[in-house]
């Protein structure tokens, strides 16, 4: 499974302080962090300054590339956020996010296919959220299909299917597991999901999402946004994926034992 | 006799069939709804409401706490209304326009609801014009504002902008939250004041109404 690094976010205070203050260092310092402990790609976000949001990303997306050599995932819903992150960005980059919203998609996609990136689409369109796994499903196919549309493979689309808070709507997360199966019968469309969000509200979050990436594991998500450095998050990847044939001879499990990483 | 303690213990507790009975009781042995609300619903959910903040209650009890609650003031109600001691307070919630989050205002409704407070929700993605529309309309003493995005932050400023435009602004209180908001935040776009949780919400929403 791809695991994106989430810790680059502006709404965590310490990486916002160190955004206004062009603080390289810290973000750095966050970045090598992430990927030591497994990252393969790093989202990063600078959309808590409004303000000069374009050129904040493409510093962040300079200097954090200048540090580790992984790909990123340009997070901001303002297209030329996106486009000044894209511009500089080296390598194939992930553009976060889209919404089955036509306002939304329209401006958003003729970026991806222009710079060749690969794109998170979300389940949401004017309607609102969806509860249940058939219109998660739904909208999951319209995603693919304004996607195909716009010239971008299926291959290259994430569809984030939205998890919701298990202490407020305990029906949810059995339906977005679902969705997921559901989704995971069309032809090469890759399934993403954060992660934190299923625990919000109860104690001991990090137990939560650790089982809870052990069930999307089994019903079959791609890449997942996660706080790489959670040591059981991490842990539980590595067991779920050999439980399901993912790793090779255990391989990467057995390693993990060895480092002392699990 | 009925101790409202004893229906404020078990509003704690969840146990709305028990509320609703221990209400219907209270009742039928003398007690005013006045009396059944402040010392035994309201009393309870400022100890849901306290613990929660000091993060000993977790979410679901608090939404089983306030099931609980809307058990006990089902009954209560239609005879507040009679009696003409309605709440004195109004508060208006809605989450901005391009913001589809209502957890947290949800979680904030209740908690007013707990304090006695009359609770109008406009709901979720709600326009500028719309806060003005029902702000004019209810008359709302105080209202909250909700974005839980960076990117729809921006919408409490218009929103505010709007009642401004409208003259109506200085009518009311304006109290904002959500997870990117920041008292510093609350300051630039004029609003009263920014909670950091559901109960602080009610303690900020007191000091704004001691304000007027």
């Amino acid at each position: 499974m791809l695991i994106i690094g989430e810790k680059i976010n502006s709404t965590r205070q310490r990486i916002n302080r160190a955004l206004i203050s062009k603080d390289s260092h810290y973000i750095q310092q966050v970045a090598v962090d992430q990927v030591a402990n497994g990252a393969q790609v790093l989202d990063v976000n600078c959309g808590i300054n409004i303000k000069n949001e374009p050129e904040l990303m493409s510093w962040l997306v300079r200097i954090v590339q200048e540090k580790v050599k992984v790909s990123l995932v340009i997070d901001s819903p303002n297209p030329d956020a996106l486009e000044a992150g894209l511009k500089v960005h080296q390598g194939s980059a992930i553009v976060n996010s889209i919404t089955a919203e036509k306002n939304r998609y329209e401006k958003i996609l003729p970026l991806v296919k222009k710079y060749q990136a690969k794109v998170i689409a979300l389940t949401i369109d004017e309607k609102g959220m969806p509860r249940t796994a058939r219109e998660r499903f739904d909208l999951a196919k319209k995603l693919v299909k304004v996607t195909a549309e716009h010239g971008i493979p299926a291959k290259d689309v994430y569809i984030d299917s939205l998890v919701h808070p298990v202490s407020t709507e305990p029906q949810q997360v059995t339906e977005f597991l679902e969705a997921l199966r559901l989704i995971k019968t069309l032809p090469d469309v890759q399934t993403i999901c954060g992660l934190s969000n299923v625990s919000f509200g109860l104690p001991n979050r990090s137990l939560l999402n650790a089982t809870f990436v052990a069930m999307v594991l089994c019903s079959g998500l791609d890449a997942a946004i996660i706080d790489p450095t959670d040591k059981s998050i991490r842990s539980a990847i590595k067991a779920a994926e050999a439980l399901l044939n993912r790793d090779q001879y255990c391989a990467s499990y057995i390693a993990a034992h060895r480092e002392s990483k699990l | 006799m009925i101790d409202p303690k004893q229906i404020a213990e078990n509003l704690i507790n969840g146990q709305a069939p028990k509320v609703k009975e221990l209400v219907e009781q209270a009742l039928k042995d003398g007690l005013t709804p006045g009396q059944i609300l402040k010392e035994g619903l309201i009393e309870g959910m400022n100890v849901v409401g306290t613990r929660f903040k000091a993060n000993e209650f977790y979410i679901p009890e608090v939404l089983v706490a306030a099931r609980a609650m809307h058990a006990g003031m089902d009954i209560l109600k239609p005879l507040l209304a009679k009696s003409g001691d309605k709440p004195t307070v109004k508060f208006m919630i809605g989450t901005v326009k391009g913001d589809l989050h209502d957890i947290g205002k949800n979680l904030v409704g209740m908690m007013m609801e707990g304090a006695g407070f009359e609770v109008i929700d406009v709901g979720i993605d709600v326009s500028p014009e719309k806060f003005v529309e029902a702000v004019k309309e209810k008359k709302p003493h105080v209202v909250g504002m909700s974005a839980l995005l960076t990117t729809t932050m921006p919408s409490i400023k218009t929103s505010i902008e709007a009642l401004k435009s409208a003259g109506v602004r200085d009518k009311t209180k304006i109290l904002i939250g959500g997870a990117p908001i920041t008292e510093n935040f609350a300051q630039e776009v004029g609003a009263d004041g920014y909670a950091p949780d559901a109960a602080s919400a009610v303690d900020k929403a007191r000091e704004l109404l001691q304000q007027r």
